[in-house]
């Protein structure tokens, strides 16, 4: 048994401590999320946080995750209240076919966390590991502007 | 998750239902009252619009419950592109419905009409209208049987959200008129849609409904299901093309825990497992101990071009027009090429399958529910009637990827191992490696311009082999070929004229007096090839639009003026005056060294949308890389039924266009595919990203819809070739335009 703390909870998984996280939280956790791309850390799409750092999960062994504190997509928000990351991504429609997004969406929300201000070069050269092939792109950039600038606004308004 | 094979229930003696199963979790949709689906009827006369035209039964598109929902059911499927929006949107104008008391069903043989492939930027003409009409038609029923109900006439009647009002302002909801209406019956040849003024949900803006799922991890792909008692199913596929399976010692990974079964029928190779990665760990092991024999010697990749032109071709004149042979003032000619291109849909292709007392199920993301279904039915040599193929998302395909071929394996798993669902999905150098490509291509075009700088002459020919080897046939499926009772894959076949396959906008829309256009098609496939996006709208865009640039400079015309001086189609100048308008196109604008402009045009099979795209683009002497800076685009799809989904389509359509234009390029040895994953085939990423991309919709109210998807692809090409000669001072005809051709072409 392997003890992995998933958007703030604890859960106990009968799997190998080999296995990649990536196949424990989709079919143990059954958290939709994280996809699989490549199984490679190539592309992105399994994308999750861990310690607040991108990570591919495809790719991480549960053994190293305990102690460690594992958000998902679904830590983000839910269809009735989503996060503010993916509120920007559905008010600027930056989905196509949509696979890739939820990896994009954590790699941005540990953008915004470590960098609330950067640049628009700072935001592509970050978000390079993470591919899409629908061409989707230009959308998913301002979908993260829309989310640095709601944030910002967010906490400004939060410390009055 | 419940398997969706609970018994739809009708209410007798209307045609309503009660709706009375989830198909699957998120996905919930409403059932519908039809046990197989309607079988294609004689066509009427007169003719109805779309895919009326086949399917003319009102409920054949639309049920109507007796809560006032409506079921709109769709034979084409949400690839990704949006689509499914923008059916509810055509429904809920022509009905007078909230889009949210409409429920979308999509290409499910069990439920749906058998529109086909979803495939061809079809959608919105075939579905789309159909759907318009028989909603359209529906409502006048509605009319009818209030005024029936009420004493007065339709004239004297509205609806309204849902309701016949009376001119006294009470509303008879459509849910009570359910009991009286009948809507087997066809579609009316009078019936007639809402005019431009007077729409409200056609060309508003409705956000995708498909969207909110995507993005807070509902169940929202194939990918996603996750039916009680599924088992995880991985395939071996052969090291490379024509390899048969020799021997195999399956004993050790069948001993491995929580393997089910090991599943071998001659060289299709499986195995089920209780967890996921057991089955990919099984897999590994199985490729470890597989011995096969007798691989297809591969052509040289370096001489690919020559090597095609070299196999016996059957051509077709497809053009002859005028005398052919006019000398003009100046005379050019060349040719162009593209190589062999992947799909490389980021999630790997998925199918559920569950076969059950006798039943088959199969929930894949293909393109053509019913063309699968017969393939899997001869395959597995079952009455198609017994097999269900339900269209569930999955990642963007972009044409004939492998999602059948994930449907052809998860069948054959699934009978193997019954009463389990079994989820299969191919590994990325699966997906990468087996996936049929879009196939590799040239022309050669040559023509003369007189002295009023006028195209008096064109001659172009285009070789390629077949554009789509889609299922139908058992042996269009990897698993078909693999299977000891192996299946041939069909004849390949040229798709004809006016669409064409490899000779797609072969013909310019441009005005030639004397032109002639051959298409070569090469029926011997080397390496395995179908239908990818736009299919050869690419190449021919790509050579003609940069064909025209070449002409236009030897005339010494701006090219927009040049394309201008040839194009008659008053849409067609449209697209092309609003690109270069909003693009602030100047002729002779004078560039910094190392930049420069490009514009091109078309529409899509000379019957689709019509799209133009002006760029700017700098390519560095040093490295040789291309990198694009403005773009702006201008596309008229008809009636606009949503224009962000437009955008959005044509958005990516350059951006997907910018990546196989500048980088994309299957790779192989003579022995196999060597692009097998995203190191082999890389694509763009956000840092060589465009530095914008604005899409301006013209709208054709009142217009036929001439769907969108396809429509960017080769005119973002040509308009980055022909800024790129700009920018570079040279030409290059060969695709991709990648740093080491670029350099060599400028002597770097």
């Amino acid at each position: 048994m392997t003890t992995i703390t998933v958007n703030g909870k604890p859960h106990q998984v009968d799997a190998a401590p080999s296995t990649p996280l990536l196949y424990v939280l989709r079919n143990d956790l059954k958290l939709n999320g994280a996809k699989f791309g490549c199984g490679l850390g190539q592309c992105g799409a399994c994308t999750v946080l861990v310690d607040r750092q991108p990570v591919y999960s495809c790719v991480t062994p549960i053994s190293v995750l305990e102690g460690r504190q594992v958000t998902t997509l679904e830590g983000l928000g839910t269809p009735d209240n989503p996060g503010p990351v993916q509120r920007a991504f559905i008010a600027e429609q930056a989905a196509q076919c949509g696979y890739c997004i939820p990896g994009m969406v954590m790699r941005a929300q540990a953008l915004i966390e470590h960098k609330p201000r950067a640049s628009e070069s700072e935001i592509r050269d970050y978000m390079a590991p993470s591919l899409c092939r629908c061409g989707t792109h230009m959308r998913i950039l301002r979908a993260i502007r829309r989310a640095m600038k709601d944030m910002r606004t967010a906490s400004v308004e939060g410390a009055r | 998750m419940n398997i969706p094979h609970t018994r739809r229930e009708f209410l007798a003696g209307s045609g309503a239902l009660v709706v009375s199963f989830s198909l699957h979790g998120a996905q919930a949709q409403e059932a519908v009252p039809s046990q197989a689906a309607p079988s294609p009827a004689k066509p009427p006369a007169p003719k109805l619009p779309g895919d009326l035209s086949k399917y003319p039964k009102v409920d054949s598109w639309i049920k109507l419950a007796a809560d006032g929902r409506a079921t709109v059911l769709a034979g084409k499927a949400e690839l990704g592109t949006g689509v499914k929006t923008a059916f509810i949107q055509c429904a809920a104008e022509e009905l007078d419905l909230p889009p949210s008391a409409i429920t979308m069903i999509t290409a499910d043989t069990g439920l749906t009409t058998d529109e086909g492939y979803t495939a061809g930027s079809h959608s919105m003409q075939d579905c789309g209208t159909a759907i318009r009409f028989a909603a359209a038609d529906l409502r006048v029923t509605l009319l009818e049987l209030a005024a029936a109900r009420v004493g007065l006439n339709v004239s004297d009647l509205k609806t309204q959200n849902g309701a016949v009002v009376t001119p006294d302002g009470t509303r008879i909801s459509y849910g009570e008129l359910v009991a009286g209406l009948d809507l087997h019956r066809d579609v009316r040849a009078e019936t007639t849609i809402k005019k431009s003024g007077s729409l409200t949900v056609i060309g508003k803006p409705m956000a995708r409904v498909d969207i909110p799922g995507k993005l807070t991890g509902g169940e929202s792909y194939v990918q996603d299901m996750r039916p009680d008692g599924m088992l995880h199913a991985r395939v071996v596929r052969p090291p490379a093309y024509g390899a048969r399976l020799a021997s195999i010692d399956t004993a050790a990974v069948e001993k491995l825990p929580g393997v089910v079964k090991v599943i071998r029928d001659g060289s299709f190779l499986a195995v089920a497992a209780e967890r996921e990665e057991q089955a990919i760990l099984a897999m590994h092991l199985l490729e470890d101990a597989a011995r096969w024999n007798d691989p297809t010697q591969l052509p040289k990749q370096s001489g690919i071009q020559d090597y095609l032109r070299s196999l016996p071709n059957s051509a077709t004149t497809i053009l002859d027009h005028g005398t052919i042979g006019q000398p003009g003032v100046k005379a050019l000619r060349a040719s162009y090429s593209r190589p062999y291109k992947s799909h490389a849909s980021i999630g790997p292709s998925c199918a559920v399958a569950l076969f059950d007392g006798g039943k088959l199920t199969i929930w894949s993301h293909a393109q053509g529910m019913f063309p699968l279904r017969s393939a899997v039915a001869k395959l597995l040599n079952m009455p198609p009637e017994q097999i269900r193929c339900i269209h569930t998302a999955g990642s963007g395909c972009y044409g004939h990827n492998a999602a059948d071929d994930s449907a052809g394996d998860a069948a054959l798993i699934a009978r193997a191992l019954p009463g389990r669902p079994i989820r299969l999905q191919l590994m990325r150098e699966q997906e990468h490696g087996w996936e049929p490509f879009g196939p590799a291509m040239s022309s050669q075009v040559s023509a003369a311009v007189d002295a009023d700088g006028k195209l008096i002459d064109w001659q172009y020919e285009v070789w390629s082999n077949t554009h789509s080897m889609r299922p139908g046939g058992a042996g269009n499926l990897l698993a078909g070929q693999l299977v000891e009772a192996a299946f041939t894959p069909d004849e390949p076949k040229p798709i004809p004229q006016p669409e064409g396959g490899g000779d797609r906008n072969a013909i310019p829309l441009y005005v030639l007096p004397n032109a002639r256009v051959v298409s070569r098609f090469i029926p011997q496939m080397p390496i395995r090839v179908s239908a990818l996006r736009g299919l050869g709208a690419y190449l021919n865009v790509f050579s003609i639009e940069s064909f025209m640039d070449e002409a236009a400079d030897a005339a010494g015309i701006d090219p927009v003026e040049f394309r201008l001086k040839h194009l008659e189609d008053a849409r067609a100048r449209d697209v092309v005056s609003k690109a270069a308008k909003e693009f602030g196109w100047q002729p002779n604008a004078k560039l910094p060294r190392g930049r420069g402009q490009g514009f091109a045009f078309a529409r899509y099979k000379n019957l689709g949308a019509y799209c133009a795209v002006a760029m700017e683009v700098s390519v560095d002497r040093q490295t040789g890389i291309v990198k694009i800076g403005k773009v702006v685009a201008a596309v008229d799809s008809g009636e606009a039924v949503n224009h962000d989904g437009i955008r959005n389509q044509i958005e990516g359509a350059i951006v997907q266009s910018a990546s196989w234009t500048t980088q994309e390029e299957v790779t192989f040895s003579e022995r196999e595919i060597t692009s097998r994953d995203w190191s082999g085939y890389p694509i763009l990423r956000f840092p060589d990203m465009p530095d914008s991309i604005d899409v301006h919709v013209i709208d054709r109210p009142d217009q036929p819809f001439l769907g969108t998807g396809e429509a960017g692809q080769g005119p973002a090409s040509a308009a980055i070739a022909n800024a790129v000669a700009r920018a570079a001072g040279v030409r290059v005809r060969d695709l991709p335009l990648n740093p080491a051709r670029m350099k060599a072409a400028m002597g770097v």
